[in-house]
């Protein structure tokens, strides 16, 4: 096997070359030579980190990183940051996702997009998409890291912008990426704060100096540092109050959608926390906000996502609702689980988006699931691996949403920061996910069909079930390494993987005096089982309201009306958002230019000069345009002063 | 002699290209010449010893002994990259405005070549009257340029920018000569004009009162400068100046002229009053935060492409004043490389926008849209150097304006926590306008154009794209190995820095 540089060296670059091919035969309209050429150099990747993986794999927990540094980036007084890279226990995972999701997505774009006239480009995009992912996970300084971070915001804006002659969709690109930079803008102080703090923004680095006291007040570098990053969090992760460029993201083709919009890119923020997780576990105040606004997101999304009717909008809601999980998690210092959940979400929310996408196609470019209906016995598979993608993602066992949403839920409960409101939000969280997917199951695939008559519906190609399948494996069996201890001692002697790998890289809260002594197991378990309830319950109820009792939706949404419109209309903070913010900047921007500019400045400026000159003449004489006499009238300014010096 | 060539050699092409015979061939002519003046200046560049800071290639010769005044050249890292910048953009400017400018070619370039030299003269000059007469010639091509071979409103713009800079200058020529005066103390009784000995002056300094030697000299100089910028909000002429000149010159405008007003502070206001600038830099970086923030605002809703850019740059120049005002490592290099990278990005921006105005003739957003589908080339190229002005990592734009807020934030975090929104407000102007020229359902003018054969738009030609090739590869190269440029300046920035107080050059081989 090639050592660990080489294969870094690949992994990134490979990505690289496949932009560039694709990117200098843009023209080109063979998307057998585009896909291939794309999805080739991402399964060239994938095999990279398989390689990388497994070097981990041998080498003892505590020796698991495999660093190398290219070269020298920036160097100004103590300010050193190296293009160098890490693979640890946790961006060796997030490597394994991006590469391995990312060719299941290409090749499924394969399908989706060959009959689209820009599909090199858009297969040239997708791989630098791939290249900045990994370098905002392998990055081995949060400046590397943030490379990455602003190149897979670009990428996503040029994705969600892709077919650019729809204004509504170029302006989704332009409002994801600018509200990324609100985020980025506070990710940038952040690292200040840190790099002032601690004098390196190397990430290994500022692991180790962080000292092992915990830092009380508001003001402290670290609680503003890491604050800051998290605010830049919110915004590549669609938190409160930066999520409201996700669900307007979903103007990209839908692949897109799965790949950055739910698997890998709006992640960032959270693995970000984790790859930091001895700094943040100092901050509680800042781990307290993140909790709180993690599961305020997962249930306003969650709220939302009840209303909508485009398909892929659901997913959007519910995607920044699973976020809003993540964020909970690493909250209350449960970074494992944060992780585990970012892992299962990107099995499970990749196949449902890129079954949204097999069903898009299979309908003629149909969005509305109101026009759907009774699509199961046209699209088996996309039905059936769908349908494990639903029970996955509203926690039923043995799938994979169920463990690491139950472990979220129980970390959110007994974690000596967790609060018992916490894990109550995520629980009604958690039936509202079910209530929704539930809905969006009902509408979409059973029931009567209400498909239009000249609508034909299909089955989609290999090339998009396959990856479809794959998924739906992994999304039933994903979960399947980090069994909960409860569990497995009961079953025998399975151990949680998933929690053995982390522990050399992950910090644990530390038990403070005075807190309440670990729940016990029975309490873990009873938990547990009142999650299944509320799924499955939640989950039946939505069924009934859909299926069995077809007109009582409408029933129900009629005696809340007003509730039911504010919600619909999304709570009305994009509105909000224009009026109390972007009109105002706009507006005033006007008024600088016309009464600042213009009307200030400019008649002031020609006012002194009529002054300084004796009334407008010296002007007008200038008005007439004779540009020799600008140059004499230089030449005698110097023969002037120049006598006044010699005669001094 | 090298830096004497650098100077001469320009003038000698615009003497050669006025009394040229042939009118066809005068632009390639004056690319060879240009290119040439590339070249000299690439084998400076190999002279160049990065590791010193003292002034190198020396040139000095009595020019007027009875007032002291001497023919001084030198160069330190702080010019070095500004004169490779400058070389670098004229051939690029040239090449560019191939077809644009059909008028009195011949005067054209010769006024090109004068505002060469100029420039570089103001780059390299060490005695305060041959850098005035340097910078003061400097303007001349420039109102050539833009009052012959501008737009409809060429009258007003050049008067504009005719009024500001000679305000500035007289400011600036009143302050020299009061610094003669002063020499004496620190010559033995000779007096001088030398920048070296003005360095040497230890002009007395009361803070708190307005109306002392350091302070008033202080001024003269810095608001000279700052109208150069130029720095808010002193920078009406700017938008004018530029929407009326043509290609060319708002490359070389933008590119150079407003980074000699930013040199200058590093050259001239910072090492002559130290105390001055410590003790009024608050009101500098004030300034320049404001200036960053109401540039981006006003820029945003320019219905002129031209004038965005414009405004743009008036943003960006703030930027780099807060980094040479924080005076710290930081700043001060970060400054220094924003200076180039400006150069390049908006000189690329102005380049761009030169070629669709020689298409479609016009520069009003609302005309535009759709674009990118009739001009995929450009397009690309459009958005590259978009992304350089909004300093996305990766491209040299990111690397300046980090470091700069790096600076501030060491200065005051609040400086850094009021700048930083410039990041947002940059991406959402340039953005925003890409959005309406490139994307959406066709516009007016793409309408037109396909409509009509005779006015079809055709993407960018092999000429275009030699000149964007460039500037694309230097934005990359610029972004991810900044010390291939940082390192040529990095001695000079720290000396300095360190020796503010009390600064004083020395040049290799001189006497001791």
């Amino acid at each position: 096997m090639p050592n660990h540089e080489v294969l870094i060296a690949i992994l990134l670059l490979s990505p690289l070359v496949g932009f560039f091919i694709n990117g200098l035969r843009f023209r080109s309209q063979n998307y057998v030579i585009a896909g291939t050429v794309a999805t080739g150099a991402v399964a060239i990747s994938f095999a990279a980190s398989v390689m990388l993986f497994l070097q981990l794999l041998e080498a003892s927990p505590e020796n698991r990183r495999l660093s190398v540094t290219f070269f020298e980036w920036m160097s100004v007084g103590q300010f050193k940051v190296n293009a160098g890279f890490l693979v640890d226990q946790i961006s060796g995972i997030m490597i394994l996702i991006i590469t391995g999701v990312g060719s299941l997505i290409h090749l499924f774009s394969i399908g989706y997009m060959h009959h689209d006239k820009g599909v090199t480009k858009y297969f040239s995009y997708l791989n630098l998409f791939i290249f900045n992912m990994l370098i905002l996970v392998l990055g081995d300084s949060l400046l590397t890291m943030f490379v990455g971070w602003e190149g897979v915001g670009l990428c996503s804006y040029l994705l969600i912008g892709f077919w650019f002659s729809d204004s509504a969709k170029a302006a989704a690109g332009m409002k994801a990426f600018i509200t990324n930079r609100i985020g980025d803008a506070a990710f940038i102080l952040g690292m200040f704060i840190l790099f002032f703090t601690f004098g390196t923004l190397n990430i290994q680095e500022l692991n180790v100096l962080v000292p092992n006291v915990m830092e009380v007040g508001w003001l402290g570098a670290v609680t503003l540092g890491t604050l800051m990053l998290f605010i830049g969090a919110t915004g590549k992760s669609a938190q409160i109050p930066l999520y409201v460029w996700l669900p307007d993201a979903m103007a990209g083709p839908t692949p897109v959608s799965a790949l950055i919009h739910a698997a890998t890119m709006v992640t960032a923020g959270v693995y970000m926390i984790v790859r930091l997780n001895p700094l943040f576990i100092i901050a509680p105040n800042t781990m307290m906000v993140i909790s709180i606004i993690g599961a305020a997101t997962a249930v306003l999304a969650a709220t939302i996502g009840l209303t909508q009717y485009d398909i892929k909008k659901v997913l959007a809601y519910s995607t920044v609702s699973q976020l809003g999980y993540m964020f909970l998690a690493v909250g209350v210092g449960a970074f494992g689980a944060g992780m585990f959940h970012l892992m299962t979400h990107a099995f499970f929310k990749a196949l449902m988006f890129l079954g949204s996408g097999s069903v898009i196609h299979g309908m003629h470019e149909e969005q509305d699931i109101r026009k759907m209906g009774g699509l199961k016995k046209y699209m088996p598979i996309t039905h059936f691996t769908f349908l494990l993608g639903w029970l996955a993602i509203i926690g039923v066992p043995p799938l994979a949403g169920f463990f690491s949403k139950d472990e979220i839920l129980w970390f959110a409960f007994s974690s000596p920061s967790g609060h018992w409101t916490l894990w109550l939000a995520g629980a009604i969280g958690a039936a509202l996910t079910a209530f929704y997917m539930t809905r969006l199951m009902a509408l979409t695939f059973w029931g009567p069909s209400r498909v239009d008559k000249k609508v034909h519906p299909h089955e989609s190609g290999l090339s998009m079930t396959i990856p479809l399948m794959v998924l739906a494996l992994l999304s039933v069996i994903g979960g399947w390494v980090g069994i909960p201890h409860v569990i497995g001692d009961s079953l025998g002697h399975i151990p949680n993987l998933w929690e053995h790998w982390l522990e050399p890289v992950i910090r644990k809260l530390p038990v403070t005096a005075g807190a309440v002594t670990a729940p016990d197991a029975s309490t873990e378990l009873l938990l547990m089982g009142i999650s299944v309830v509320i799924a499955i319950g939640s989950a039946s109820l939505a069924y009934w309201i859909y299926i069995i009792r077809p007109g009582s939706s409408e029933k129900i949404k009629n005696s809340i009306r007003p509730i039911y419109e504010f919600v619909n209309k999304k709570y009305l903070v994009d509105e909000a958002y224009s009026a109390a913010i972007i009109n105002p900047i706009v507006q005033t921007s006007k008024s600088l230019w016309y009464y600042v500019d213009v009307n200030f400045i400019d008649k002031l400026t020609f006012k002194a000069a009529e002054v300084a000159t004796g009334g407008g003449s010296f002007i007008r004489a200038l008005q007439n345009g004779n540009m020799q006499q600008y140059a004499m009238y230089i030449g005698v300014g110097v023969v002037v002063v120049l006598s006044f010096v010699l005669m001094r | 002699m090298i830096l004497s060539g650098l100077i001469f050699l320009p003038i000698v092409f615009a003497l050669i290209i006025t009394i040229w015979p042939q009118r066809n061939t005068i632009r390639h002519l004056a690319l060879g010449f240009s290119v040439l003046e590339f070249i000299l200046s690439l084998s400076m560049l190999q002279n160049f010893d990065q590791n010193s800071s003292a002034l190198q290639m020396v040139e000095k010769t009595m020019w007027i002994e009875r007032f002291g005044i001497s023919y001084f050249l030198g160069i330190d890292g702080i010019s070095l990259m500004l004169i490779m910048l400058t070389t670098f953009l004229v051939p690029v400017t040239i090449l560019a405005s191939w077809n644009s400018i059909e008028d009195k070619r011949k005067g054209f370039f010769a006024a090109l070549f004068v505002l060469q030299a100029a420039m570089i003269g103001s780059f390299l000059a060490m005695d305060a009257i041959l850098f005035y007469v340097f910078w003061e010639l400097s303007l001349v091509p420039m109102y050539f340029m833009i009052g012959i071979w501008g737009g409809t409103r060429k009258i007003y713009a050049t008067i504009k920018f005719f009024i500001y800079t000679m305000s500035g200058s007289m400011l600036m020529l009143l302050a020299i000569i009061f610094m003669m005066r002063l020499t004496p103390e620190v010559t033995g009784g000779v007096i001088s004009a030398n920048l070296l000995d003005f360095y040497k002056l230890q002009i007395p300094f009361i803070a708190g009162d307005f109306f002392t030697a350091q302070t008033l000299l202080f001024f003269a100089f810095a608001i000279a400068f700052a109208i150069k910028v130029p720095l808010f909000p002193l920078h009406t002429w700017l938008p004018d100046a530029h929407v009326e000149a043509p290609t060319p010159g708002s490359v070389i405008l933008a590119g150079v002229m407003l980074k000699m007003g930013t040199y200058c502070f590093l050259r001239w206001v910072i090492p002559l009053f130290p105390e001055a600038a410590d003790h009024f830099a608050w009101l500098f970086i004030a300034v320049g935060v404001i200036g960053i923030i109401y540039g981006a605002l006003v820029a945003m809703v320019q219905p002129d492409i031209k004038k965005l850019v414009a405004y743009s740059s008036v943003s960006h120049m703030g930027y780099i004043i807060v980094g040479l005002f924080v005076m710290n490592a930081y700043g001060v290099n970060g400054a220094l490389y924003q200076m180039l990278n400006h150069g390049i990005s908006t000189g690329a921006l102005f380049i761009l926008i030169g070629m669709i105005y020689e298409r479609t003739h016009s520069r009003e957003i609302s005309k535009y849209g759709g674009l990118a589908a009739a001009m995929p080339i450009f397009t690309i190229g459009f958005v590259v150097v978009t992304l350089s002005s909004i300093a996305v990592p990766m491209t040299n734009g990111f690397v300046g304006e980090f470091l700069i807020l790096l600076g501030s934030f060491q200065y005051s975090p609040w400086v850094a926590a009021v700048s930083v929104t410039g990041v947002v407000f940059g991406a959402a102007y340039m953005l925003w306008m890409v959005k309406r020229v490139f994307f959406g359902p066709a516009g007016e003018i793409v309408n037109h154009s396909s409509h009509n054969k005779s006015h079809a738009l055709l993407d960018l030609n092999f000429r275009e794209l030699v000149v964007l090739a460039p500037l694309v590869f230097l934005i990359f190269w610029m972004g991810l190995l900044p010390n291939h440029f940082m390192d040529y300046s990095k001695a000079s920035v720290d000396h300095l820095i360190k020796n503010k107080m009390n600064y004083s050059l020395t040049w290799k081989g001189e006497g001791n």
